[in-house]
């Protein structure tokens, strides 16, 4: 396989989870906005900041409210990190590599942009918000499962496959972040919200009903964590995420490095203690992990793609 | 309302499918019966079906903004397509084979011993002055002797219904995705009518491409190793370098993932390290394909493909130096070409053409360019072009002067006016000008397309067909009316 063509299936992959997490994102926060009570003051500043977006967001925006904060991560071009640059990223990567990926994969990706951008309105307005969010999700979960069932499962795949759950794992760990983030004083008798907005994180990553299964018990912030982190069998979870990634690697040539560096962050999840973990332990932990997964996304770059991303570098 | 045949105007033209107004040719009957069954809805549903079908197939051409992003434009398709009947592609196609035959001897020829040139056939001043000859291919011995791998000619048919060769693109012509295309779109909206006559079918191009590309590996070995070596994704035909090399099941490479190394040996950059390449259907002109031997600025190209190639570790198609014969003043001399290697008269006619460079042809042309197209020899897509009877004085005298000036770049052609076919406008239909372009291969054997891609002015009264320029595009059916 080229590498060129490697690193354009890899940041496909990375660019559709990107969109599907991002719609998460904001999902998550819109929820928890309608179940709390009137007078907590949280808003939508805290999404900026778990991606890290700040200062590119204060250049175009004076205010961090709903509808600033909604157009910069949904529909915004000069946000690279919103649905519709991430969509645009994926199209363009799939339309240079439509000779590898099965026809109808590209045609669903380039419907997917030209539905987000067609309705994009829609997206904006709290009525139609929700159902765009959803179809944005379930459009990528329909083109992630045409990819499993029609594209034979080589070298390509497995590139597609690295890409896409090294990106999920990250942004699971944002959006738990939404959560760590300073949105809730930790006192003042706010218990009974807590679970909610644990609930919501739940549910935003369609993950509640698999943690009822397993957990059983009330809804529960270590026990949330946990199954986040730690779980084996949820695909969601960080570190099935990085297993999956892992799994992939094996099947590559001179994996030695990268591998040895997935398993590092596979051991700093099953290390995690939920119990320990006070508010400020987790953003520190999350943001050590989103450190380390740069750092394997660096090294998968410069074992397999390096030679273009040098050529890419001199023009 | 539906439409009318009575009411198509014909006259003036050779229309492709209607004889005169009311009475359609034969092989077309089936299709001017269909379609005046339709009502207004039905095209209004068959139009949305065919559109849908090349918005979601994300059929494109390239269109650049001022962002430096691309802009992917839907191609313009019309409906209604445009019928010949076997029997006369038979003889179309027997043209074709003749002709691409015979310029590949003729570009062999000019390579090695220049024979047509020492026997006065072939004036030695037009070589010298070319600006597609290529002195560092002297020599060359290209696998099996051929170096117009795929040929594009474009076929236009005059109001006394003669098909005549325009021109022949022997450098990098395109369109054929586009023929695959726009007859997957037809038979998404309109699946009935291929039941109802034998319509030959086009889709087996991509293989026979690729065994023909396989046929001049130089290799030999099982799967030889055949890429797709496209400009990149900004280059307006890239939505077909990417469509055929899926098609084909190779790989399509950038100029970046191949190296050349001290072996003269082209390889692949890959994931596991360097791979060997055997053939290259290159899509990047002669003079980007290799800083070392043509232009030192190409950043597309690849430093020491042409060393690769002359030692014969690669093949190329089509073979660097074959766009000699594809240039408009070579064109005025190919019935002679073909008299001279086969021995025999062109099968398909050409435009009559009067070369500048010979005194009396220029003096005629001279009298009357106000009747006379004049074409520069080594522009393509119309551009530099004179069209006498439309033209103003001042340009004109100014295509006076600088014939005189350099004759040997200009050829001068009568006006031919383009056939029309059925278009729609709306929901009903007007007669609009369209020309055809069908694909020869040439390997160990040699293939035509059938039929080719048909493109259409779609403005009112225009004979420009370039989709840069309000053109579109037609399906092309070949139907053999002694099947069915």
């Amino acid at each position: 396989m080229l590498s060129r063509v490697a690193n354009r299936i890899y940041w496909m992959a990375r660019n559709m989870e990107r969109a599907e997490n991002m719609a998460r994102l904001v999902n998550v926060n819109a929820h928890l906005l309608l179940d709390l009570p009137l007078r907590v003051q949280v808003g939508w500043r805290p999404l900026v900041e778990i991606l890290g977006s700040e200062a590119l967001f204060e250049n175009r925006h004076d205010e961090y409210d709903e509808r600033n904060v909604i157009r910069f991560l949904v529909g915004e071009q000069q946000n690279p990190s919103s649905i519709i640059s991430s969509l645009a990223g994926a199209r363009e990567n799939a339309r240079t590599v439509r000779d590898i990926i099965p026809r109808e994969a590209w045609e669903q990706i380039n419907e997917l942009y030209l539905y987000a951008r067609k309705y994009l309105q829609s997206a904006y307005g709290q009525r139609g918000r929700y159902d765009y969010l959803n179809a944005i999700i379930l459009r990528n979960q329909q083109v992630t499962g045409l990819l499993a069932g029609t594209m034979s499962h080589d070298t390509g795949y497995a590139f597609l496959r690295a890409g896409r759950n090294l990106e999920r794992s990250d942004m699971t760990s944002r959006i738990i972040d939404v959560r760590s983030a300073d949105l809730l004083p930790g006192e003042g008798g706010l218990t009974p919200f807590e679970n909610i907005q644990w609930m919501s994180v739940l549910k935003s990553l369609t993950a509640y009903q698999m943690y009822r299964r397993e957990v059983r018990l009330q809804v529960r912030r270590p026990d949330v964590i946990a199954f986040l982190f730690k779980n084996p069998l949820f695909p969601r979870s960080i570190y099935h995420c990085i297993s999956t990634v892992a799994d992939c690697l094996a099947e590559l040539p001179h994996n030695e490095a990268p591998l040895r560096h997935a398993s590092h962050l596979q051991r700093m999840m099953s290390d995690v203690n939920p119990d320990k973990l006070d508010q400020q332990g987790l953003h520190r932990l999350i943001d050590d992990f989103q450190q380390g997964v740069a750092e394997l996304d660096r090294q998968i770059t410069e074992t397999y793609f390096y030679s273009v991303a040098q050529e890419q570098a001199s023009v | 309302m539906t439409i009318r045949w009575k009411d198509y105007r014909t006259t003036g033209f050779h229309d492709e499918l209607m004889r005169t107004a009311g009475r359609p040719r034969d092989a077309a009957r089936f299709l001017t019966h269909w379609l005046s069954r339709l009502k207004d809805d039905d095209i209004g549903e068959r139009k949305a079906a065919a559109e849908l079908a090349i918005q979601v197939m994300g059929i494109t051409f390239t269109v650049y903004n001022e962002e430096g992003g691309s802009i992917d434009r839907a191609w313009p398709f019309d409906l209604i397509p445009r019928i010949i009947s076997k029997q006369e592609w038979n003889s179309i196609e027997s043209g074709l084979r003749q002709r691409v035959r015979a310029l590949n001897l003729f570009i062999d020829d000019l390579y090695h011993e220049q024979k047509i040139i020492k026997e006065g056939i072939f004036p030695r001043e037009l070589i010298a002055n070319s600006v597609n000859f290529r002195k560092q291919c002297m020599g060359m011995d290209p696998p099996l002797g051929v170096w117009a791998h795929i040929c594009g000619s474009d076929l236009i048919r005059d109001r006394d219904g003669t098909v005549y060769v325009l021109e022949d693109n022997l450098r990098v012509p395109s369109g054929v995705s586009y023929m695959l295309e726009n007859r997957k779109v037809m038979k998404r909206a309109a699946p009935e009518l291929f039941e109802q006559a034998m319509i030959m079918p086009v889709d087996d191009y991509p293989s026979q491409l690729f065994d023909m590309l396989a046929s001049l590996s130089p290799r030999v070995v099982e799967h030889p190793e055949v890429v797709v070596l496209t400009p990149g994704i900004y280059n307006s035909a890239y939505f077909e370098h990417s469509y055929l090399a899926q098609q084909m099941g190779c790989e399509l490479v950038e100029g970046a993932d191949l190296i050349v190394l001290e072996d003269d040996i082209v390889y692949m950059r890959t994931i596991e390290g360097l791979s060997r390449v055997d053939v290259i259907y290159r899509r990047i002109d002669d003079l980007f394909l290799d800083p070392e031997a043509f232009r030192k600025d190409s950043l597309v190209g690849v430093p020491g493909l042409f060393r690769a190639w002359r030692r014969g570790t690669v093949a190329l198609a089509n073979a660097p130096g074959c766009g000699v014969a594809d240039d408009k003043v070579v064109y005025a001399y190919v019935p002679e070409i073909i008299k001279y290697y086969l021995g025999e008269d062109a099968l398909l006619p050409n435009v009559p053409t009067f070369r500048c460079n010979d005194p009396d042809q220029r003096k005629h042309v001279l009298a009357n360019l106000d009747k006379l197209v004049v074409k520069p020899a080594n522009e393509s897509g119309g551009y530099g072009m004179l069209i006498g009877p439309q033209a103003s004085k001042r340009a004109r005298s100014e295509f006076a002067r600088l014939i005189r000036n350099d004759p040997r770049n200009y050829v001068a052609q009568p006006l031919i006016t383009l056939s029309t076919a059925p278009t729609f406008v709306d929901t009903h239909v007007e007669p609009r000008h369209l020309d055809l372009r069908p694909f020869i291969l040439s390997g160990d054997s040699q293939y035509v397309t059938m039929g080719g891609l048909t493109r259409v002015a779609l403005r009112k009264g225009s004979t420009v067909v370039n989709s840069s320029q309000g053109g579109g595009s037609k399906d092309t059916w070949v139907v053999d009316t002694e099947e069915s």
